[in-house]
């Protein structure tokens, strides 16, 4: 026997590769069921009968499904996505630009959000009750009931076109230093820190609130401890779960959850990339987007729960 | 004054008023800063195209799975791309006639059956090939063979054999067409070197622009092709088009300045946008239109009397006014209006009428509801339009019960499938002869009113072999009588390209042939 730790990661990185398997088939199923076919759907509204023969034979589309389903799998386990159907592009290639997009934009968002959401947390514990535990709360609560598209035409109209400060379409390209990156995705970054702050820093202040009752806060009190260095010291080692937890799933949600962010502000990520390829029932694509999607939801909560067994001697000693 | 300030702009628009001159003579007449920009446009028309810059167009109608081969084209961004770095061996001008684009001169034989197209000389594709006669045959053959999936497979179709000859191109047909070089202006038929056999999506071809960023629902940029030979096209040094599907996104990037140019306009935004400083709204009316499509095969619109009953229940004044907010017209139940080459101006206007509605309803032994099919990607404001139908159609004593099916699939599932839907007609054909043979011949693929008569299609492939204008018309005037009478189309509005461009751009003239110029925008206009 290994290490507890080791074992336990073993074991939860077996668990996701299975989930991914199945993820894997369940979107297969899913994309099967769509009416209409990827020779139509190229096709749209010229389709002749003859066109849409050829290019079903083309595409290898007369096959039996579960045929076509591991050609599929057998390729991705030897590392080749294959070709998209609608466009006969590299799906790698194609994939690779969106994504690298899409990560960029959300650890901005998550640069900016996490810390924040932390610190506000904390401030909101310091002084709860009072005006500024009210007031972040009352902030982050309305920005989150707003739905984020309003947010984000919100935005587009007061600082991109009222007042020019930046720009509304947020495309990317080599050719720009970082500099015009960053001023290009500020607006997107600043949408989907306002959607994603209130959970966490709720989610902050809940947990270390709960931990704050406990007695040994109140003997940290008690020796004349300043109650910042309680929270620091006594208070947010035992409240990390629950708070990384939280982190992980809006990290998740930053990655795979911003279409219609991407939408709005017309940005190059893998949402719109995905909704394209759905709608032309390009069932590689979309295989391949799915699983990338399914193995950052699957990882990031593995992190999550790694931590928390870190941060937790009872758990990493299990009974 | 404002017949006045229009001459005017007519005058230097022709580059008969200098444009100081008819500056100062707007600003006499107490003119607005819109109109002023509108009118500074024609004036700087009139001074002729400016070289260099950088020109963006923003355009809704691109997606991830766009390709470069001209074959699969089929949105927007394909074909607005297209146009920048391809060509075609002739195009529609803006009145509607043939202009020579590759091909420097047609000749008809005298039955209309075998045309010669030269081909013009000294041509150079982007990778410094000429463009030859055999270029042009290899690109026809591949998108008129036994395993292509071009989308202008419908319009190869009718040719029997194709040769090339030094430089001339000859196409010999089954039946005459005296429209051939019409067809031949289709925006797949991408002139490729080799006919693009070996490389079909290289993107290389013969247009003003050089393809040189290819980013599939992103962004498209050209650069200026220096040995283009038309000197009166691709006059800023770069093009880019950026892909903006959504609405208020493209709005927002004409007004924030990053983008010159828009399309698709909504028509509810259109009226605020002109009021905007710096911009001006493009309207243009088109062959495109919106139809309620009725299978005249399928009870209970295989009865002539409830077909005829649901044209006269529909209000065509409250359609336009409400869901085209004034940006179109009425249509008359047959898919041609004067747009079309050929139209007879003197057809009837169809209106509400609930006293026939009810007579043919009555008279056609229908009793209970009629299920109309609709979408929202039927066509804009496709939903609210069926309700609309739905509560004149009530005023008739006809309960019209209204389904509203997903987006998706809608076009595989519904639309020429089901007996009763809406639909749309982009107005990409620029033939009358092309339109019928598309949606209305017995044996079209896409007959989605299922109009089997074998009477139009004789009149038809009389009409299409006819050289005579005169006959020509009368003919096209009796299928169109006989389609608004007896067909299951109702056409209740012919919508207009609604684009809106800002006065930084010079040269836009509007094309009825389709939206921005019929996506001649980027290659013909310039940076005033």
């Amino acid at each position: 026997m290994g290490h507890p730790i080791l074992n336990l990661v073993a074991q939860r990185i077996a668990l996701g590769l299975l989930l991914l398997f199945l993820a894997s088939g369940l979107i297969f199923i899913g994309t099967q069921i769509l009416p209409g076919d990827v020779a139509q759907s190229i096709l749209g509204q010229s389709a002749t009968p003859e066109a849409v023969a050829n290019l079903r034979k083309e595409l290898g589309l007369n096959d039996p499904a579960y045929v076509r389903y591991f050609k599929w799998l057998s390729g991705v386990l030897q590392g080749d996505l294959g070709t998209a159907l609608s466009n006969g592009k590299s799906i790698a290639e194609g994939i690779s630009t969106r994504l690298k997009n899409t990560l960029f934009l959300a650890s901005w968002a998550a640069a900016l959000s996490v810390p924040l959401a932390v610190v506000l947390g904390l401030l909101a514990v310091q002084y709860r009750n009072r005006w500024p535990d009210k007031l972040i709360s009352g902030i982050s609560l309305a920005s989150i009931s707003l739905p984020e598209f309003f947010i984000g035409y919100l935005l587009i109209y007061f600082v991109s076109v009222q007042l020019g400060w930046f720009p509304s379409v947020a495309i990317l390209n080599e050719t720009m230093s970082l500099g015009e990156k960053l001023n290009a995705i500020t607006l997107p970054v600043v949408v989907l820190t306002m959607v994603v702050l209130a959970h966490m820093m709720r989610m902050t202040r809940a947990a270390i609130l709960n931990v704050m009752q406990s007695a040994y806060i109140e003997t940290a009190e008690l020796k004349g401890l300043n109650p910042f260095t309680v929270i620091r010291k006594h208070a947010f080692p035992n409240a990390i779960a629950p708070i990384v937890n939280v982190v992980m799933i809006n990290l998740a949600y930053l990655v795979v959850g911003v279409v219609i962010v991407e939408v709005i502000f017309v940005y190059p990520g893998m949402g719109q990339y995905l909704v394209d390829h759905v709608s032309k029932r390009d069932v590689p694509v979309v295989q391949a987007c799915a699983l990338i999607f399914a193995s950052v939801y699957i990882s990031l909560n593995i992190i999550a729960d790694i931590v928390s067994i870190v941060a937790n001697p009872r758990l990493r000693h299990p009974k | 004054m404002t017949q006045h300030i229009n001459y005017l702009a007519k005058l230097a628009a022709q580059g008969k008023l200098g444009r100081r001159e008819f500056l100062g003579k707007a600003a006499a007449v107490g003119v607005s800063t819109a109109a002023a920009g509108s009118l500074l446009s024609s004036a700087a028309m009139a001074e002729g195209p400016k070289k260099g810059g950088t020109l963006i167009a923003g355009l809704g109608g691109g997606e991830s799975t766009n390709s470069l081969d001209p074959a699969t084209f089929l949105t927007q961004v394909s074909h607005d791309f297209g146009k920048c770095w391809g060509e075609t061996l002739v195009e529609v001008s803006r009145i509607g006639e043939v202009e020579y684009r590759l091909a420097e001169s047609i000749e008809p034989s005298a039955d209309a059956k075998t045309w010669h197209f030269t081909i013009r000389k000294g041509v150079e594709f982007h990778n410094g090939k000429t463009v030859t006669a055999q270029d042009v045959l290899k690109t026809m053959q591949r998108h008129s063979g036994e395993d292509t999936k071009s989308g202008a497979l419908g319009v190869m179709r009718g040719i029997k054999s194709m040769k090339a000859e030094g430089d001339v191109f000859s196409v010999t047909l089954e039946t005459a067409n005296a429209d051939l070089p019409y067809l031949m202006s289709d925006y797949h038929l991408i002139i490729q070197p080799d006919g693009g056999m070996d490389a079909p999506d290289a993107g290389i071809g013969s247009g003003p622009y050089k393809v040189a960023v290819d980013e599939p629902g992103v962004r498209h940029v050209g650069e200026r092709n220096p040995n283009y030979w038309d000197s009166s096209r691709g006059h800023a040094d770069q093009i880019e088009i950026v892909v903006l599907n959504d609405a208020t996104a493209r709005t927002a990037a004409l007004q924030g300045g990053q983008v010159h140019m828009i399309n698709r306009v909504e028509p509810k935004v259109a009226d605020l946008l002109e009021r905007v400083p710096g911009l001006q709204v493009k309207s243009v009316s088109g062959r495109g239109h919106y139809v309620f499509l009725m299978h005249c095969n399928t009870a209970p619109f295989d009865n002539n009397d409830l077909r005829l009953a649901m044209k006269y229940a529909i209000d065509r004044e409250e359609m336009v006014d409400k869901i085209l907010r004034g940006y179109g017209s009425v249509g008359n139940d047959m898919p041609i209006n004067g747009g079309y080459p050929l139209f007879s101006e003197d057809i009837e206007q169809r209106t509400f009428d609930p006293d026939k509605a009810k007579f043919h309803f009555k008279k056609s032994g229908h009793d209970g509801p009629v299920l109309l099919r609709t979408a929202g990607t039927a066509f804009a404001g496709a939903v609210d339009a069926a309700q609309l139908f739905q509560q004149s159609a009530a005023k008739c004593g006809i309960t019209l019960d209204v389904k509203r099916e997903p987006d998706d699939g809608y076009w595989t599932e519904v639309w020429n499938q089901q007996p009763f839907s809406a639909s749309y007609w982009g107005g990409a054909r620029p033939v009358q002869d092309q339109m019928y043979s598309t949606a209305y011949l017995s044996t079209a693929d896409w007959n989605d009113t299922r109009f089997f008569r074998p009477d139009f299609d004789k009149l038809l492939i009389e009409a299409r072999g006819e050289l005579d204008q005169a006959k020509r018309i009368a003919l096209y005037r009796e299928m169109g009588v006989m389609v608004r009478d007896e067909g299951g189309v109702i056409v209740p509005m012919f919508n207009d390209f609604i684009a809106a461009v800002s006065d930084k751009v010079a040269g836009y003239q509007d094309d009825p042939s389709g939206e921005m110029m019929n996506g001649f925008a980027l290659a013909k206009t310039w940076l005033a």
